[in-house]
């Protein structure tokens, strides 16, 4: 059975061919067991099969995947016992109720009826749907069915969870649910494996990222160290444009990068060398030091689209996918700003 | 959160096909509880062909070798609503396979057998109704059953049995097609294939080509083995199926199960590999 000190999931060298498509080439990873683990990448790197290969759904060509210490291709029926899987969308059953969905997963865990009807209560109850429970799942907006849909993969408190972007297309209140929900599971103990195009969701919620392009792990690490390691975008706009020369020095000095000066703008920008963080309240007093009168400074922490630039040199974004693209470049990082 | 795997152990393989073909159906049957227009579509559906073919067309029908044409009809209308179950079934499947239901269950230690099973016999149980309301309204319309009962067991069987059989060639479409958009397109394709038969005319006026189709379509054997056991009028043509209608209805039945089961059994199973 399960062992507690070998990884939770662990794949190796796994590859997949869709016809002409290669979705997963030779894809590596290790979660350890109650962590973390996101899976970061464009539309069409391969997160969703790397997530189907785990959950048993698809069996890989070649290499080797293992959920709980089980392998996916011969002990499926284990791997299954051992996981929850929320997919990229809603999996729950418009035409009846949001009780009943969950009640007919517990029956099909074989929970029994009657634990099976507590157990969608608790769910229900704990994740706030207690009131909307007995209402058809086709009248709750999106962001209730992802819920739903995330509870429903919590049924029997699995050990080992898949979520496959549980948050992509949700309005601000309903993704800040569901990154509390996991963030509570987390806490609790579950390993997580979400994948996401959004640099700011695997930031906030996973111990480590995995970067994924075309198929295969191109980064991996902390969030931190895979921040620190691109850098960031610092800018400040001025007031007086005479004061251009003396902020550019100043930025230089702070961040070992080169200023760049848009004068129409009145703004200098620079992107910190890797390894070197600047701090919103550090960079004001030097700027305050040096006389200089801003009207805006802005530390904008790196999107994905930076860490596909600086990881890939700017030519790696999908080419498999058909949407949603335009997205994950939309939210960038944190922003910090004063005046 | 505790992570307790509340899961009970792994249960025998008999036992878990019929509690998940229990569950499996208990979904479906939901499904239809809360979804009136459905049910409503279901039986009103017998009554508009009863009241379109039996009246409007009807009145201009004459049945070679004497009958009345609304007897002549029924055993028709009821193989129509045999067939129809490749509808639903499809459409079912495919809207389970475009939302990640069906990946979410596969995902599941679960029967897989018993999954597909609970969605067709639930569908079994649905027809019956559907197919008691069509015998009422066929009785008010001058139609008999007049072979006695076993006969007419028989019949109502074989129109279960075929009903039965279409709804896992639903399946396995469903699964095949995998959007619900298509498989609803797909079920037009139904219509020409439920009217090239003997159910509303008698094949013997139609061009020779299209007799053939029609006397060897499945159900065509259905319509006529149930005209035969009603006791109702016919005019079979001198084809193998039209002459042997009961054993060819059960042949073809038996055929398509055969083929349709495992392929949909499959194809779930293995769906995206
Ligand atoms: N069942 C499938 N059949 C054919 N191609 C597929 C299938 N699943 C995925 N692909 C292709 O594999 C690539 C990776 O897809 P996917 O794993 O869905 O990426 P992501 O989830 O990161 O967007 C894409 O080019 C996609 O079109
Ligand atoms: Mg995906």
């Amino acid at each position: 059975m399960s062992d507690t000190t070998r990884p939770a999931i662990e794949m190796a060298g796994v590859r997949k061919r869709f016809g002409a498509t290669e979705a997963l080439r030779g894809l590596d990873l290790t979660v350890p067991a109650g962590t973390v683990c996101g899976l970061l990448g464009p539309n069409g790197a391969g997160k969703t099969t790397a997530v189907r290969v785990l959950a048993t759904l698809v069996a890989p060509d070649s290499g080797t995947a293992r959920v709980a210490g089980h392998d996916v291709v011969r002990a499926a029926e284990d791997v299954r016992r051992a996981i929850g899987l929320a997919g990229q969308h809603a999996a729950v059953d418009e035409g009846i109720t949001g009780r009943d969905n969950l009640r007919l997963l517990g029956r099909l865990h074989r929970l029994g009826t009657r634990r099976a009807r507590e157990r969608a209560d608790e769910l229900l109850a704990r994740f706030g749907l207690a009131e909307a429970a007995d209402r058809l799942v086709r009248t709750y907006s999106g962001g209730m069915r992802r819920r739903l849909d995330l509870i429903a993969s919590l049924v029997t408190s699995p050990p080992v969870l898949f979520l496959d972007e549980p948050t992509t297309g949700l309005d601000p209140r309903s993704r800040q649910e569901i990154w509390d929900t996991v963030k509570e599971l987390a806490d609790g103990g579950t390993t997580v494996l979400l994948t996401t195009q959004y640099l700011e969701e695997a930031d906030r919620l996973a111990d480590d990222i995995v970067v994924v392009d075309h198929g295969a792990a191109i980064a991996t690490g902390p969030p931190d160290r895979l921040k620190a390691a691109i850098g960031s975008q610092v800018s400040v706009t001025l007031a007086d444009a005479g004061q251009l020369a003396a902020t550019a020095v100043v930025l230089s000095a702070m961040t070992g990068g080169d200023a760049q000066v848009d004068i129409a703008e009145r703004t200098v920008t620079v992107l910190t060398v890797p390894g070197v963080s600047v701090l919103l309240p550090a960079l004001v007093r030097e700027l305050d030091g040096a006389g200089v009168v801003a009207r805006d400074v802005a530390v904008r922490a790196p999107s994905l689209d930076d860490v596909f630039l600086s990881l890939t040199g700017g030519s790696a974004r999908g080419d498999g996918g058909d949407s949603e693209q335009g997205d994950a470049a939309g939210s960038a990082g944190a922003v910090g700003r004063a005046a | 959160m505790a992570t307790v795997v509340l899961a009970a152990p792994r249960p025998s393989t008999v036992g878990r096909l019929v509690a998940d073909t229990w569950t499996s159906m208990l979904r479906v049957l939901l499904n239809y509880r809360h979804s009136p227009g459905l049910l409503a579509a279901s039986l009103g559906v017998p009554v508009v062909m009863v009241v379109v073919f039996g009246y409007v067309f009807g009145s201009a029908m004459r049945v070679p070798g004497g009958g009345d044409y609304r007897e002549f009809l029924m055993p028709g209308l009821f193989a129509m609503v045999a067939t129809n179950g490749v509808m639903p079934t499809m459409v079912g499947a495919a809207r389970d396979v475009g939302r990640g239901v069906t990946d979410r269950l596969r995902s599941m230690p679960v029967s897989r057998t018993g999954l597909l099973l609970g969605q067709t016999l639930a569908d079994l149980l649905v027809s019956v109704v559907v197919l008691a309301l069509l015998a009422l309204v066929g009785l008010a319309a001058g139609w008999r059953a007049r072979h006695g009962l076993a006969d007419t067991a028989g019949a109502f069987a074989l129109l279960l049995l075929f009903r039965f059989v279409m709804t896992w060639a639903g399946t396995l479409l469903g699964l095949a097609v995998g959007k619900e958009e298509a498989a609803g397109q797909l079920s037009v394709a139904v219509f020409p294939l439920a009217m090239i038969t003997n159910a509303y005319v008698p094949t013997g006026g139609m061009p020779g080509w299209l007799r053939l189709v029609a006397d060897w379509n499945p159900i065509s054997s259905v319509v006529q083995a149930c005209r035969e056991l009603f006791g109702n009028p016919s005019a079979p043509g001198s084809a193998w199926p039209m002459q042997h209608a009961t054993l060819a209805a059960l042949l073809w039945s038996a055929a398509l199960l055969a083929l349709c089961v495992p392929l949909a059994v499959r194809k779930f199973a293995t769906h995206g590999r």
